[in-house]
């Protein structure tokens, strides 16, 4: 498939096929996105070099993926913004369905520290180095990860505690 | 004036409890459980057009203590569900409940693992609304079921 890359698009593309050679997997392009599927262990300098001189210095999500497959199963989906070239770039990550982990980019953009945190709480993946993973929505001690295929969609009953139903006076 | 002109000098004999049920349930003041766009319709029925003042309602508590009738408008999540339990126990007997909404009845259309499905999981619900949202017809109409449910209400007295 022929990528329609915009000018400053293909700066980026350029850039870190130039930088990374190998580590940049994929590039493909959806619905008028482009998506960089990158190598799991270089996130930290992918996203260094996205930030540093590519400009790329607005992390607007980060979000996850259950792809279901029986290899690299999670996907993990950074939503970056060039706000002086008006670029939006999606960077991926696969990681392995056993024991998902992938370096946290909180020491590159801080604003990704909420958004990991419910990747964590939703998909179960992982972040290295975060400075605070616990679960952001759901109880702390809740054993389960919700947006994982294979959890059902009515939840597990009692998995979660509803209030008692009698008053704590009585 | 009017009640004393029709009864001239006479008097009127009833009983303490229909007295009592008589002025309860005309003054029920609600405790709005805002908890989504049902609250809206919550609002439109307190307000000017639908006017619950004409029952009695008009005085929206936003004191648990000082409150009659819940409220649940909304869709009620499992963190939230001890929230609203925690003020349900605050609200002094007697107290009654309406949950208002498909939402706040069985989990609506929120079928899914953080949705309560249904606040009667956690609360005593006496009046149930249909609709997503219901019209604040609708929620007066519970009212008067509320309404209603009071005036049959015997004497605790009784029971003992």
């Amino acid at each position: 498939m022929s990528l329609k890359l915009t000018e400053s698009l293909q700066k980026t593309v350029d850039s870190l096929s130039q930088t990374f050679g190998e580590k940049v997997i994929e590039v493909y392009q959806s619905s008028g996105d482009t998506f960089i599927w990158v190598d799991t262990d270089s996130i930290i300098e992918i996203s260094a070099h996205l930030k540093n001189e590519l400009h790329y210095i607005y992390l607007s999500d980060v979000f996850g993926i259950d792809r279901y497959t029986s290899e690299e199963r999670f996907e993990v989906v950074y939503n970056l913004l060039s706000l002086r070239d008006q670029t939006r770039v999606f960077i991926k990550v696969r990681c392995e369905e056993e024991n998902p982990e992938v370096d946290s980019v909180t020491s590159i953009w801080p604003a990704a520290s909420w958004p990991e945190r419910e990747v964590y709480d939703m998909f179960g993946v992982t972040f290295r180095n975060h400075p605070d993973l616990r679960r952001i929505f759901l109880p702390e001690d809740f054993q389960y990860y919700p947006l994982r295929k294979e959890f059902p969609l009515l939840g597990i009953p009692g998995s979660i505690e509803l209030p008692s139903t009698t008053p704590d006076s009585e | 004036m009017g009640l004393e002109s029709a009864l001239g000098q006479g008097f009127l004999t009833t009983k303490m409890d229909t007295l009592v049920n008589w002025a309860r349930s005309n003054a029920a003041w609600p405790m709005p459980m805002g908890l989504a766009c049902c609250a809206i319709e919550m609002m439109a029925f307190a307000g000017p057009r639908y006017d619950a003042a004409r029952f009695g309602s008009e005085v929206m508590r936003f004191s648990p203590r000082q409150a009659d009738v819940m409220i649940v408008a909304g869709w009620c999540t499992y963190k939230m569900s001890h929230a609203i339990r925690r003020i349900w126990d605050q609200m002094p007997d007697p107290k009654w409940c309406i949950a208002m909404g498909a939402c706040a009845s069985t989990g609506g259309m929120h079928r899914c693992y953080g949705v309560v499905q249904g606040v009667d999981n956690f609360i005593p619900v006496d009046a149930y609304i249909s609709g997503c949202p219901p019209r604040p017809d609708a929620v007066i109409h519970a009212l008067m079921k509320i309404q209603d449910k009071i005036k049959t209400e015997h004497s605790v007295l009784l029971d003992t």
